[in-house]
C-alpha cells in the first residue's frame, strides 16, 4: 500500500449544468488532503472512465441533478468494470430520490449523497471505504 | 432628507441611548452574536436612524414610481393597477403532458405561462441523439420540431396569454417555432406577448447550456433584437438573468453586478451591430432570485432598478424612459430548499416571494416544497401558486407602492448594494467587459468562492438551516414524488421518425442550405430560421447546421 494521497475524480455525467455541488465537493476534498480532478460538464460515461484510467484514481464521484441518473450511472459502472477498475470506490450525489438508491447500491455505487450532506461526511466516508490501489 | 440641525439632534440622542439604556442592558445581557450580517454577509448595524442615511436625497435617489431612477417601481400605480404575473415554470415529458399541466395551471388562476425545456432541447440535440439518452423530458418538455410546439400550445390562444420560455443557445429557433404556431392560430406576430431568456453569457458563467462560442452567440442574440424590434414589438427579447448566478452561489451584490455587467455587454453588442439603444432598450428584461434575507432582497431589487436606470441614461445615452426601466421576473431561490422536512419549504418560499413583491417584481415563480427531491407534484405546485395568491389578496402588501421605502435600514442597504455592485462593474470593465471577464474565469471564480464560503458556514454552524444543521428529526422517506415516464424518450424517437417520413425532404434540405449560407455571411438569421422551422426541420438539424459554421464552445474548468 502506497502512502500517496487519495486520488478522486469528480465528474458531471450527462447534459446537466448544475455544478455548484460538484465544485464545492471537489474543493472540500482537496482541502481535506485528497488529490482531486474535476472533469467539467457534459461528460459521457466513456470519457469519465477514460479519465479515471488515465488519472489512476481511487474514487469516482458522480454528480447529477437532471434525473437521468438511472440511465447514465449504470453505464459508467459497467464501463469501469469492463476496464478492470473493480476496486475504484464509486459514490454519487445530487437530486436522487430515495426509491432509486437501493438499485444504485446494487449496481456498485457505494454511497449516494443527497442534498444537505456535509462535505466532512463525504470525506470521512471516502477515507473509511477507499481501497488503496 | 434631513436638515443638519435635526440630524445633529438624532446623533446626539443616539449617543445618549448608547451610553444609557443600551449600555445597561448590554452589561448584563450580551447580544446573541458579536457580529450580525445579512444572508450575503453584509454587516448589519444594531439600529438604523436618519444618521445612517444622511446623504439620502429623496428627489435624486428615490423619486416617484414610473419615473427616473425607478427606485420605487417601474409603473406609476404598481400593484394597485395590476398585480404581478403569476407565472409557474413548468414542463416535463412530452408536449401532450406539458400542455395538460399548462391548462391545469391556467384553470387554477395562473396568469402567464413559463415553459421549461428538457436539456437536449436546451443544448440543441434531438431526442434521438446519443447524448440525449436518459435526459429526454426530464427537466422540462422535449421539443424536437414545430410539430411538438403545435401540440404544446394546442387549445391555448396565444393572443390571450403571455409566454416565457427558458431557452438560451437555441432561443431564436424556439421563438421562430412560437411565431409559426401563432400564425397557424391566426395570431399575428405583433400581438405576441412573452419572453425568451436568450442570455448566453450567464450560461458560460453559471448555468451550462451553451452550444456555440461567444461571438456567433452574440450575433444570434442581436439578430433577435433587430428582428423583434420590427416584427414583435411586445416581445421581451432577452431576460438577463441573475437567478442562475445566485443559485450557483453568488451573493446579492454579485448577482446584481454580474447581471448588469452582462446587460452592458448585450447593449454594447447591439449598438455595435448597428441598432440604436432606444430601438431595443425598452424590450430588455431581467430575471432575479428571491433569496432568504428578506430586507436584503428588497434592497437588492431596488438597487438593481436604480443602477440600471443610471447605466442606460448616463453610459448609453438612452432617451426613451422605457429603456431605463428595469422590469424583472423573480423566482424564489431553489438552492435554499431542503430535502429534510420538505414542508418547511412552503414557509421559506412564502417569505422569499414576499420580498419579491415588496421589491416590485413584474412576475413571479414560487418554488414547490418538493423540488429538492424531484420535479414538483401537482399538489405542491398548487400550494406554491396559492402562496402568491395569499400574498396578493390577503396580506395587504399590495395596497401601497414600495412600502419599505424610507425604512432607514432598507435605504441604507439599497445604497450599499448599489455602491458595491457598481464597484464590481468597474472591475469587470477594467478586465474588458463581462465576456472577457468570463473568458478569464474571473466571474466563475468569484461565484465559486462565495458558494464554498456558504457551505463552510453551514458546516461550521455559523449559518443555521432549519432541519439540516439544527432542529433535525428522524423522518420517513418522502412519498408521492413525481416520476417522469422513462418511455418518453422512445415516444419522442418514434415521433421524429414519423415526422421525417412524411415531411417534404427537399424543402427541409433547401431551407437548411440557405441557413448555412446566411450563417456564413452577415444577414439577420431570423428569416432563415423561420423558413427552416416551417419546413419541419428538427431543432437538432437546425443547430447542427449552425454548429458546422460556428463551431462549439468548450469551457475551461477550474473549481
Amino acid at each position: 500500500m502506497s502512502d500517496r494521497l487519495i486520488r478522486v475524480l469528480v465528474a458531471k455525467p450527462g447534459l446537466d449544468g448544475h455544478d455548484r455541488g460538484a465544485k464545492v465537493v471537489a474543493r472540500s476534498l482537496r482541502d481535506a488532503g485528497m488529490e482531486v480532478i474535476y472533469t467539467g460538464l457534459r461528460q459521457t460515461p466513456e470519457k469519465i472512465v477514460e479519465a479515471a484510467l488515465q488519472e489512476d484514481v481511487d474514487v469516482v464521484g458522480l454528480s447529477i441533478l437532471s434525473g437521468a441518473h438511472m440511465a447514465i450511472l449504470p453505464r459508467v459502472i459497467e464501463l469501469l468494470k469492463k476496464h478492470g477498475l473493480n476496486d475504484v470506490l464509486v459514490v454519487a450525489g445530487g437530486v436522487i430520490p430515495n426509491d432509486d438508491v437501493p438499485a444504485l447500491k446494487e449496481m456498485g455505487v457505494s454511497a449516494v449523497f443527497t442534498p444537505g450532506t456535509s462535505t466532512k461526511d463525504i470525506a470521512a466516508f471516502i477515507r473509511a471505504n477507499v481501497r488503496r490501489r | 432628507m434631513y436638515d443638519r440641525e435635526s440630524l445633529e439632534l438624532v446623533k446626539a440622542l443616539k449617543r445618549e441611548w448608547e451610553e444609557g439604556s443600551l449600555k445597561t442592558v448590554l452589561s448584563k445581557h450580551p447580544e446573541r452574536k458579536e457580529r450580525f450580517v445579512t444572508g450575503s454577509n453584509l454587516p448589519v448595524e444594531r439600529l438604523y436612524t436618519p444618521a445612517e442615511v444622511e446623504s439620502l436625497d429623496y428627489a435624486r435617489d428615490l423619486g416617484f414610481p414610473g419615473e427616473y431612477p425607478y427606485t420605487r417601481g417601474v409603473q406609476p400605480t404598481m400593484y394597485r393597477g395590476r398585480l404581478w404575473t403569476m407565472r409557474q415554470y413548468a414542463g416535463f415529458g412530452t408536449a401532450e403532458e406539458s400542455n395538460a399541466r399548462y391548462k391545469y395551471l391556467l384553470k387554477q388562476g395562473q396568469t402567464g405561462l413559463s415553459v421549461a425545456f428538457d436539456l437536449p432541447t436546451q443544448i440543441g440535440y434531438d431526442s434521438d441523439h446519443p447524448l440525449a439518452e436518459g435526459e429526454v423530458g426530464k427537466v422540462g418538455v422535449a421539443i424536437d420540431s414545430l410539430a411538438d410546439m403545435e401540440t404544446l400550445f394546442e387549445g391555448i390562444p396565444l393572443d390571450k396569454v403571455s409566454t416565457s420560455m427558458t431557452i438560451n443557445a437555441p432561443a431564436s429557433i424556439l421563438l421562430a417555432m412560437y411565431i409559426v404556431v401563432a400564425e397557424k392560430q391566426n395570431v399575428p406576430a405583433d400581438k405576441l406577448n412573452g419572453t425568451i431568456q436568450n442570455d448566453i453569457l450567464k450560461e458560460y458563467a453559471a448555468r451550462g447550456t451553451y452550444i456555440f462560442p461567444p461571438k456567433p452567440s452574440m450575433r444570434l442574440i442581436t439578430d433577435v433584437f433587430a428582428y423583434c424590434s420590427k416584427n414583435l414589438p411586445e416581445w421581451n427579447t432577452i431576460s438577463i438573468s441573475g437567478y442562475h448566478i445566485r443559485e450557483a452561489g453568488a451573493t446579492a451584490v454579485q448577482e446584481v453586478a454580474f447581471t448588469l455587467a452582462n446587460g452592458i455587454a448585450y447593449v454594447d453588442a447591439a449598438i455595435k451591430a448597428g441598432l440604436s439603444v432606444d430601438q431595443f432598450g425598452p424590450r430588455l428584461s431581467f430575471f432575479f432570485s428571491a433569496h432568504s434575507d428578506l430586507f436584503e432582497e428588497v434592497a437588492k431589487f431596488r438597487a438593481a432598478r436604480r443602477l440600471w436606470a443610471k447605466i442606460m441614461k448616463e453610459r448609453f445615452g438612452a432617451k426613451d424612459p422605457r429603456s431605463m426601466m428595469l422590469r424583472f421576473h423573480t423566482q424564489t431561490a431553489g438552492s435554499t430548499l431542503t430535502a429534510q422536512q420538505p414542508d418547511n419549504n412552503i414557509v421559506r418560499v412564502a417569505l422569499q416571494a414576499l420580498s419579491a413583491v415588496l421589491g416590485g417584481t413584474q412576475s413571479l415563480h414560487t418554488n414547490s416544497r418538493d423540488e429538492a427531491l424531484a420535479l414538483p407534484s401537482e399538489d405542491s405546485v398548487r400550494i406554491a401558486l396559492r402562496t402568491q395568491q395569499i400574498i396578493a389578496y390577503e396580506s395587504g402588501v399590495t395596497n401601497t407602492i414600495d412600502p419599505l421605502a424610507g425604512s432607514y435600514y432598507v435605504e441604507a442597504l439599497t445604497d450599499r448594494i448599489e455602491k458595491e455592485a457598481a464597484e464590481y462593474i468597474a472591475k469587470i470593465d477594467a478586465l474588458g467587459g463581462s465576456p472577457a471577464a468570463i473568458e478569464k474565469g474571473f466571474i466563475q471564480q468569484e461565484i465559486q468562492d462565495s458558494a464554498y464560503r456558504w457551505q463552510k458556514e453551514v458546516e461550521n454552524g455559523d449559518r443555521i438551516v432549519v432541519g439540516v444543521n439544527k432542529f433535525q428529526i428522524q423522518e420517513p422517506p418522502p412519498t408521492g414524488l413525481l416520476k417522469v415516464d422513462p418511455a418518453v424518450g422512445e415516444r419522442q424517437k418514434k415521433k421524429i421518425a414519423e415526422l421525417k417520413a412524411k415531411r417534404d425532404g427537399a424543402r427541409v434540405e433547401a431551407s437548411l442550405n440557405s441557413l448555412r449560407r446566411a450563417a456564413e455571411g452577415t444577414d439577420n438569421l431570423m428569416p432563415y430560421i423561420l423558413e427552416a422551422v416551417r419546413s419541419y426541420a428538427t431543432l437538432g438539424e437546425i443547430c447542427d447546421t449552425l454548429r458546422k459554421v460556428f463551431g462549439e464552445y468548450r469551457s475551461t474548468v477550474s473549481y
